[in-house]
């Protein structure tokens, strides 16, 4: 049985991003702070760190997990996709584009989160109907756009992904007429 | 990308476009103030208060200076200069000085290096309280039993008092046909954003200090910085972060932030804090609980004749911006139906809870929802449709109302028509089944306010614009991305002046160091101010190179067009050159190529004390139908579906002005239904749920339909028309869901949140044949100041007071130091 | 930010390697699953444990698999999700599934297990907030204080049971597997827990629970309601659990109504059961069984909502559940 003491930081092998990582960090860190604070990826947001709000959501083995509740210590070995892990070297991922596209990231805090959590819902559904899209969002607080954007943009990219040549319905640009 | 052609010959504006700092946002690379990290950081924890209201005796630091990791330790007295938001309202300190006035106030603070060291130094700091009885409520504040909060203000525990009449309402209340009496509350609720406040100070060795922090004024904050740390401003730079929300919660200049600049003058390192959620819930600054009484004359055709307003506002702790939250509670009454005689009566309570303060929509909320439940009301009574009353009386544009504010375009009429025939109003009103109704409410409100803060006749926004001869643009103004925006605006309207591609531009905002002032994201200021600076300062650039080419091209200016990143001669489309080449022309004839720009409101025609709150240089305007349904069995009330209209005079961007109605949606949603910041009237007045799990905003279960209606009649004050998106269209959705369960349920709920409690209490009097109401019961007694009696326009006044024997001057109206300018 | 108190981390490998850690270990330590529920207590300083032995490493822990005889013995760190996806759980036990489903959010349900939810900390608005509010009304029995602020006379704490799976699996009559030093025991889900705010659970200290065992289908339905704020992270404030086992055409033979979050245990209405029996849960029965549970219920005013609210909800909430049983969800 392993046991690993306060006194001393733990060493972690965690797949972050697709890249092999050898973490040291203090055993009582949760991962919201060793990707922020030991490894430099700022892009997840906190809101409470109780498990409150869904700001913190990342992948861990393509599931969504609070970052603020999860201790790196029972994470050996697993893979941690963060919102810096999304985009490639062909370009931004499909739900970020979609993002852009729509302003569903207004302040911006939450996107990550948000991005995250709706990759994981395509990854299971691909083309998830809005019921869908309401429920696996649920973990996640959105102040400033009323969620609507997001769930369209949800939509445009899970259409884009299945090849489709989508473009924003006219009302969701310029509103009703 | 799909684009409407609106026909205006804009290219740029008016399209959907991404913002210009979006991807930075989906990719995790917007550096908001906590994700900033400085080499030799200390981080800071702050020591609250525990009890409500009490004396400091002695605080005792010595123990958490002797721990281990602890670097610097402060109290009250290393910062004693008060400070405060409004001139008339100096009444904070970084950390208490003699007295904390509510379960939160700071008390000490400790620099470490790290967190969990400074958080065990605090739990090491031994404060001796002597406890003053608690304030907790309007009705406790006014009893004058309790020891005062304050020792200034309009009465004990009276912050502010105003009284304020226009034309003879009494005569106006005889003339009507009906007159209707009602009280209405609207309880306190907070903004929430994601992001909790965070600040970052470096005070370098050189004598200059440089604060980040998540803040929407950082021009207020480098005020506040230079009194209290007694340093000379231009010593002091302030770069506000990219706020992770605000919703007006980051307008104040806040005790942390003056906190981490002195720990890092006296450490001689940065010093960084990020607040908990907990703290965030202290901050507060959030929407006030306000007690109404309305009583208003409604003619049988449903003009109004005459109406009396009352406000009562349980304003906090701290004055805040609450003399203008006090003001706006009775300001824009008169905007939206005629009102020819007008009095209004407010005052706000200090209590010992968390200071109120600015929330979208700062003050205006409360009363538009007392007053579009009560014209609801008056409607049954006349038996006139709701909509169709409001249609037949709307303020006309280009107007000045009977409390001398001058409106320009309004768009009500269209926003009411559109949202009636959309939503199906005239088939559903009255005749849904039993369980399910729709409602509808209107709202205005300001496009920036027409005095500043603080006293002074220099711009509210200012822009530089840099150009150089690699064809690149600089746009630098002090406005703050709130994620409304803002930095996007600017490169909109840059770019459709220089026929740029609006990504192409550098926006550098929010700097006091590198930025001209813009008075900060309140007010729903930002796109018409620095939008129409912005314009200046771009057509001014555009007249060098349109200059240069003439000369060049030996044409006259009005040949030249700047377009698709080239500038053509119109008559001779063959002859163009690309836009670098154009500054090139302009740098050679001109020298290094840069414009300002600066934008001051008009002067408002009302003279009277008082007459700062309320003026801007245009209104927008908004309609909206909610359907909802009400379980009779819970009182559990569902919005199903909103209709909303939102008169923006132009929308620079629609998708990103639809993103604004739809989270001002939102927001009044949960204001409606669930949102409330409550306290423990057993338990020392304590803060009932500091978290985001019990203080309810709604998920993504709650999230209703909206169909949203963008109307355009650009108004001649806005740049390129545009008047403000993002407060306004809050406005009409509380009443409007209050309206709708009203409806659908045939009871009154008087008051927000319509918790289902109290939806199934009206339900339970309406089957005892008793009033099916729910709502406060009545106002407390205070003996009001004698109003300031302004004879209205149409009774042939100047916009002065009849006995105010004080000239004063066009500029606006000034109370001890500055009722004026007032945010939102 | 929240941070986390420090802490020793053991990881074994199996139930009998975590029990044996358990008896070695600082009286208090604790055991760790999904950690949703422990890890906010220890940032809020509720439970400050020296040491954690953490279960993620222990996979006999994790399993849902089909018992003998029929029924399911699901594994008590299984996940709520695995737990809510489960292709037999879906067909034999939807109510088990919808419970988990309406427990806090998605990603929480990625993270949280079924045993952690049997075993949630009661909740309390005077419990469930950071220390120094805490500290700022003088604290509470529950931790660091002597008063029961929601009942200040009284001398017991009132701290509410929240979890949705119990209520549910009470009605069902599940059982669970507890190992302790002395070796393994079996007890109904209903005498796991106790009627106290802090003393909560039956279970001993070093007691490990690891096996959640749900009956075989026979005859039997049941389901689950929650009453709360919001479509997701609010705990419930009055959850439902009824089951019935019919025979020949429709007739209750046997039937259970437990109500969550009105007291500091699950709480089974003796009444509202015997309301039910006999009869084929037509609408008179279903109404006499409401009443007998709004009757038997007695919120207190520490959780979202006010108390008169609660209790008004407890009639409609145990009828509609009812009909549910009756019509299908």
């Amino acid at each position: 049985m392993r046991t690993m003491s306060p006194a001393e930081p733990v060493q972690l092998r965690l797949t972050v991003n697709g890249e092999p990582r050898v973490v040291s960090a203090p055993l009582h860190h949760t991962l919201l702070e060793v990707l922020r604070e030991e490894l430099g990826l700022t892009g997840t947001k906190h809101g409470c760190e109780l498990g409150e709000c869904g700001t913190c959501t990342v992948l861990v083995d393509g599931a969504p997990v609070l970052s603020c509740l999860a201790v790196p210590a029972a994470l050996e070995g697993r893979e941690v996709t963060t919102v810096e892990g999304m985009e490639t070297a062909a370009g931004l991922h499909p739900l970020q584009q979609a993002f852009v596209e729509l302003g569903a990231a207004q302040c911006g805090y939450c996107t990550p989160g948000f991005l995250l959590a709706a990759m994981a819902l395509l990854d299971e559904s691909p083309r998830p109907a809005r019921d869908e899209i309401v429920d696996a969002l649920g973990g996640n607080l959105c102040r400033c756009t009323g969620y609507l954007k997001i769930y369209e943009a949800v939509e445009l990219a899970a259409a884009r992904m299945e090849g489709e040549d989508a473009e924003p319905a006219e009302e969701t640009l310029y509103g009703e007429a | 990308m799909a684009r409407r052609d609106g026909g205006s010959g804009l290219r740029v504006v008016g399209r959907a476009l991404p913002k210009v700092d979006a991807v930075a946002k989906v990719t995790g690379r917007t550096r908001f103030a906590d994700d900033l990290f400085l080499p030799r950081m200390l981080h800071c924890r702050m020591l609250r208060s525990t009890v409500p209201h009490a004396e400091i005796r002695a605080v005792d630091t010595s123990a958490a200076e002797a721990m281990e990791g602890v670097v610097a330790v402060l109290t009250g007295k290393d910062l004693p200069t008060p400070y405060g938001i409004l001139p008339v309202s100096q009444d904070e300190h970084a950390l208490c000085l003699d007295k904390v006035r509510f379960i939160g106030d700071p008390v000490a603070a400790v620099a470490a290096i790290d967190e969990e060291s400074a958080e065990a130094a605090c739990r090491a700091i031994a404060v001796e309280y002597a406890e003053l009885d608690a304030v907790a409520s309007i009705e406790d504040a006014l009893d004058g039993e309790d020891p005062g909060i304050h020792l200034y203000g309009d009465g004990h525990n009276v912050h502010k008092a105003v009284a304020l009449e226009f034309g003879d309402v009494e005569a106006a209340l005889g003339e009507a046909d009906v007159v209707l009496e009602d009280t209405f509350f609207y309880e306190g609720n907070t903004h929430l954003p994601m992001e909790q406040h965070a600040a970052l100070a470096d005070w370098r060795p050189d004598g200059k200090l440089t604060l980040w922090s998540s803040t929407q004024t950082p021009h207020y904050v480098h005020r506040a910085l230079a009194r209290v740390l007694e340093t000379p401003a231009s010593r002091i730079r302030v770069i506000a972060t990219p706020n992770g929300g605000g919703f007006g919660g980051k307008s104040d200049p806040f005790n942390h932030e003056i906190v981490v600049a002195e720990l890092s003058r006296r450490t001689g390192r940065p010093v960084k804090i990020c607040l908990t959620r907990e703290e965030v819930f202290y901050c507060h600054r959030g929407r006030h609980p306000v007690l109404m009484w309305v009583k208003t004359g409604f003619r049988n055709d449903g003009a109004i004749t005459g109406m009396h307003f009352r406000s009562f506002l349980d304003g906090g702790a701290y004055g805040s911006y609450g003399v203008a939250s006090t003001y706006y509670t009775g300001a824009l009454q008169t905007v939206t139906y005629p009102v020819p005689a007008y009095r209004f009566e407010g005052l706000r309570a200090f209590t010992n809870k968390p200071p109120c303060g600015p929330k979208r929509g700062h003050g205006t909320p409360q009363p538009r929802f007392a007053l579009e439940v009560q014209i609801d009301k008056a409607a049954h009574r006349l038996g006139l449709d709701p909509a169709r009353m409001r249609l037949d009386h709307l303020v006309p544009p280009d107007s000045v109302t009977a409390n001398w504010l001058r409106i320009g375009s309004m768009g009500l009429g269209a926003c009411i028509e559109k949202v009636v025939a959309a939503s199906g109003w005239e088939e559903k009103h009255g005749r849904l089944p039993e369980g399910r109704g729709v409602g509808l409410a209107c709202g205005s409100y300001i496009s920036g306010a027409g005095l500043p803060i603080y006293w002074n006749a220099m711009p509210h926004s200012g822009v530089q614009l840099k150009l150089d001869r690699g064809g690149g643009v600089t746009v630098f103004c002090g406005s703050t991305d709130i994620g409304q925006g803002s930095d996007s605006i600017l490169a909109y309207v840059v770019a459709e002046v220089l026929g740029v591609d609006p990504f192409a531009i550098e926006v550098v905002t929010a700097d006091t160091s590198l930025t001209p002032v813009d008075l900060g994201s309140y007010s729903s200021r930002v796109t018409l101010m620095s939008g129409n600076a912005a314009l200046q300062a771009a057509e001014r650039a555009r007249e060098l190179l349109v200059q240069a080419l003439a000369e060049k091209w030996e044409i006259p200016g009005s040949r030249i067009a700047l377009a698709e990143g080239r500038a053509f001669d119109v008559e001779d489309p063959d002859r163009s050159i690309p836009f670098a080449d154009a500054v090139v022309a302009a740098e050679a004839k001109f020298g290094t190529i840069g414009t300002v720009g600066s934008y001051t409101p008009p002067a408002s025609p009302g003279r009277y004390k008082g007459a700062g709150v309320g003026p801007s240089p245009a209104y927008s305007y908004a309609a909206a139908v909610a359907e909802v349904t009400v379980d009779p069995e819970t009182g559990e009330t569902r919005v199903d579906e909103v209709w909303i209209a939102h008169d923006i005079g132009r929308a620079i961007n629609p998708v990103v002005a639809i993103g604004q109605v739809e989270g001002s949606v939102y927001m009044g949603l949960g204001e409606a239904l669930m949102e409330e910041m409550t306290y423990r009237g057993n338990r020392n007045v304590v803060h009932r749920h500091p978290s985001l799990l019990e203080y309810k905003s709604p998920t993504t279960h709650e999230m209703c339909r909206i169909h949203t209606f963008l109307i355009e009649d650009p108004d001649p004050n806005g740049p390129f028309g545009a008047k403000e998106v993002g407060q306004g269209p809050l406005l009409p959705i509380p009443p409007a869901i209050v309206n709708a369960i009203h409806d659908a349920v045939g009871v009154r709920v008087d008051e927000v949140p319509v918790t289902p409690q109290k939806v199934l209490a009206a339900l339970k009097r309406k089957a005892k044949g008793e009033e099916a109401r729910e709502g406060p019961a009545g106002i407390p007694e205070f003996p009001w100041p004698e109003p300031v009696r302004v004879p209205p326009p149409s009774s042939g006044g100047d916009g002065r007071a009849i006995d105010d024997p004080r000239h004063i001057g066009a500029g606006g109206v000034r109370d001890g130091g500055v009722t004026g300018g007032v945010p939102a | 930010m929240m941070r986390l108190p420090r802490f020793e981390y053991r990881v074994p490998r199996s139930i009998d390697e975590a029990v044996a850690a358990k008896g070695d270990a600082p009286p208090d330590a604790a055991y760790v699953a999904g950690g949703t529920d422990l890890y906010p207590n220890m940032k809020r300083r509720h439970q400050e444990p020296g040491t954690l032995i953490a279960l993620h490493a222990v996979e006999e822990l994790r399993r849902i698999e089909p018992r003998e005889g029929g029924g399911l013995a699901i594994g008590a760190t299984a996940t709520l999700t695995e737990v809510r996806r489960h292709p037999r759980v879906r067909a034999d036990h939807p109510a088990l599934a919808e419970a988990c489903r309406l427990i806090s959010t998605p990603i929480l349900q990625n993270m949280g297990t079924l045993g952690g939810n049997l075993l949630l900390d009661t909740r309390c608005n005077y419990y469930d907030q950071n220390y120094d509010w805490r500290k700022s009304i003088d604290f509470c029995m529950k931790k660091d204080g002597t008063i029961c602020w929601v009942a200040p006379a009284s001398p017991r704490c009132w701290a509410v049971q929240s979890a949705d799976s119990v209520p549910l699996l009470v009605a069902l009559g599940a059982e669970v597997d507890l190992a302790g030093p002395g070796g393994e025991r079996r007890v109904p889900v209903s005498a796991l827990y106790r009627d106290d705010g802090i003393l909560y659970l039956a279970k001993q200290r070093d007691e490990l629970l690891t096996r959640v065992l749900l009956p075989a289908p026979d005859g039997w339905r049941a389901v689950y309601r929650k009453v709360r704020r919001r479509g997701a992270f609010d705990f419930p404030v009055l959850g439902v659990g009824a089951w019935a086992r019919f025979e020949d055409g429709g007739t209750v033979a046997e039937a259970r109504v437990v109500m969550g979050g009105v007291g500091s245990a699950p709480e089974a209405v003796e009444g509202a059961a015997a309301a039910l029996v006999g009869g084929t849960l037509d609408d008179a029965s279903i109404e006499a069984a409401a009443s007998a549970a709004w009757k038997a219920g007695r919120p207190l005013d520490n959780t979202d909502f006010s108390i008169s609210w609660r209790k008004e909800m407890i009639r409609p909430t145990v009828a509609r559940a009812l009909r549910d049983l009756r019509d299908g969800p």
